[in-house]
């Protein structure tokens, strides 16, 4: 896991989550639920995730668990896209 | 289906014993004064039926879903409102059963539960989110020493006035975010229950539900540990579209065999004389059948994905799957109730013929709003976007 992933995992969470707070207060663990997400906020960010790192959530990934916190999009994005970087190839069937 | 054992088709004998005997003889009493089914709650009681879902470790029967969702549909035949009272007892005592993962506190609660019959109410929706089960208002605040207290104001609180307990959902702590929630069950003496309103409605008057501001104290480990998306995902929602739809399914199927049961007489009286209502009532059959096949499926599509991996719950596809009985079940149970009543005619629009249907429609139409659709379509309608499979 790289540094980039995450940054790009944030910058999503800027512009999808409509957190009450600044991102940069949360830690990588930090709920996000808890930190104010709203169910209907989360469906909107994992679909800029899917256009951000080009991948495709299967149903099974698509649970509130993988959408927690920073560092659980990062080990989702990793299982999808082998190496976890933002990239233009492969993602989808 | 699967055969239930004996114990259970002992329950079932019973529950539908009950249902033709006592539940159905007053219904209409319990319909026109919009009061509580008392005399078969206590039947219920009795035959030990509100500790069906209890596991057998801790005395009860332990009682298979199919089994409890078929005790709903045979309520939902005879009467809507001991059906419905039936039913949401059941996924309270389900949904603490399900998640109380060993904490002795709970263990306890059920034991006692299944000695002393005791009945669960439950404050999910709340003056300001309506039925977004998934934000509270209210918060859990702590009182020191252990203690948590609690004022809610419930717009809708099923027999609220009759039960011995109450599970309430709850934001975490003051501080929380409205999403942030816990589920609390408290103890009769523990809640104050000041009603707001009355109860007075075009169907499932027997449910006995105004509003209500509830004010609870109450100690720490009452407090269900479990995460709350768990427990709302895996079980609150799904259980309760479920069990809901056998009710509705239940009170459909009588106006239909209410329907049929008229055209057979009519047809007895005019031997050989045509019967157009009979090609009408074979549409209303043909939807009823859609939606028994409907409710059927996601029972045991719930059971399969339970018993396989329970985590598989928590996914979208699994939110849309049972908010989709819930809409498909609500929206066809009263049609074929309105459809049963063009086939009677004015001897069922009547509330004193053996065909009358119009109990039937009003408490069906109820289903619509039991969750707002609209709500439960703007749901969908963010899921589907990211969601794979159909
Ligand atoms: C017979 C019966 C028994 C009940 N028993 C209980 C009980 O025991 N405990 C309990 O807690 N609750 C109970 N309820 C309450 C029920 O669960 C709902 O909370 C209640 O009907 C109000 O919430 P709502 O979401 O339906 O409507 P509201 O939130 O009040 O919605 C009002 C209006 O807004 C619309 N609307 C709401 N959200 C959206 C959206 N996102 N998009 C588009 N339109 C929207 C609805 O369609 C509706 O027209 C009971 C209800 C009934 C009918």
């Amino acid at each position: 896991m790289n540094d980039d992933t995450r940054t790009v995992i944030r910058r999503v969470l800027r512009e999808h989550a409509r957190l009450p707070v600044d991102v940069d207060t949360l830690g990588d663990d930090a709920d996000l639920f808890a930190a104010g997400m709203t169910s209907h906020a989360s469906v909107n960010l994992m679909l800029a995730l899917e256009d951000a790192f080009d991948i495709e959530f299967p149903d099974r990934m698509l649970t509130r668990g993988v959408f927690d916190s920073v560092s659980a999009i990062a080990a989702a994005i990793t299982e999808l896209s082998g190496d976890g970087e933002p990239s233009a190839a492969g993602g989808g069937t | 289906m699967s055969v239930p054992a004996d114990s259970e088709r002992g329950l079932l004998e019973a529950v539908r014993r009950i249902a033709e005997e006592v539940a159905a003889a007053a219904a209409d009493d319990v319909d026109r004064n919009a009061r509580f089914p008392a005399e078969a709650l206590e039947a219920l009681r009795g035959a030990g039926a509100l500790s069906a879902a209890v596991p057998e470790a801790l005395g009860g029967q332990g009682a298979s879903l199919e089994t409890i969702a078929r005790c709903c549909f045979e309520l939902g035949r005879r009467c809507s409102s001991t059906a419905m009272v039936f039913a949401m007892h059941q996924i309270q005592v389900l949904t603490i059963a399900r998640h109380l993962d060993g904490a002795p506190w709970f263990e306890s609660y059920l034991r006692e539960l299944h000695q002393e019959q005791r009945l669960i109410a439950s404050a999910t929706s709340e003056v300001g989110t309506g039925g977004d089960m998934s934000r509270s208002i209210a918060a859990a605040t702590p009182e020191g020493e252990g203690v948590l207290s609690f004022e809610k104001q419930a717009p809708t609180v099923s027999y609220g006035a009759h039960a011995d307990d109450l599970l309430t959902t709850l934001r975490r702590t003051p501080d929380a975010e409205p999403g942030d929630q816990v589920l609390a069950l408290t103890k009769s003496g523990q809640a104050e229950l000041e009603p707001a309103g009355a109860w007075d409605t075009l169907g499932m008057r027997g449910t006995c539900s105004p509003g209500f501001l509830v004010r609870a104290r109450f100690a720490s480990e009452q407090v269900l540990a479990a995460p709350f998306a768990e427990v709302m995902n895996q079980s609150m929602v799904p259980l309760s579209h479920i069990l809901w739809s056998h009710v509705w399914l239940g009170i459909a199927t009588d106006a239909f065999e209410r329907a049929r049961a008229f055209l057979r007489a009519s047809a007895r009286r005019r031997p050989g004389e045509p019967l157009p209502a009979a090609a009408r009532l074979s549409h209303v059959m043909a939807e009823l059948t859609l939606l028994r096949g409907e409710v059927s499926q996601a029972l045991h599509d719930f059971q399969a994905d339970d018993v396989d991996d329970r985590a598989r719950l928590m996914t979208m596809a699994s939110v849309l799957r049972f908010n989709n009985l819930k809409l498909a079940a609500s929206e066809h149970a009263p049609s074929v109730c309105a459809g049963a009543l063009e086939v009677v005619g004015i001897v069922g629009y009547r509330n004193d013929t053996p065909y009358s249907v119009g109990r039937h429609l009003r408490d069906a139409l109820s289903a619509r709003l039991m969750v707002a659709n609209e709500r439960l379509h703007a749901t969908d309608a963010a899921l589907l976007l990211i969601a794979k499979e159909p």
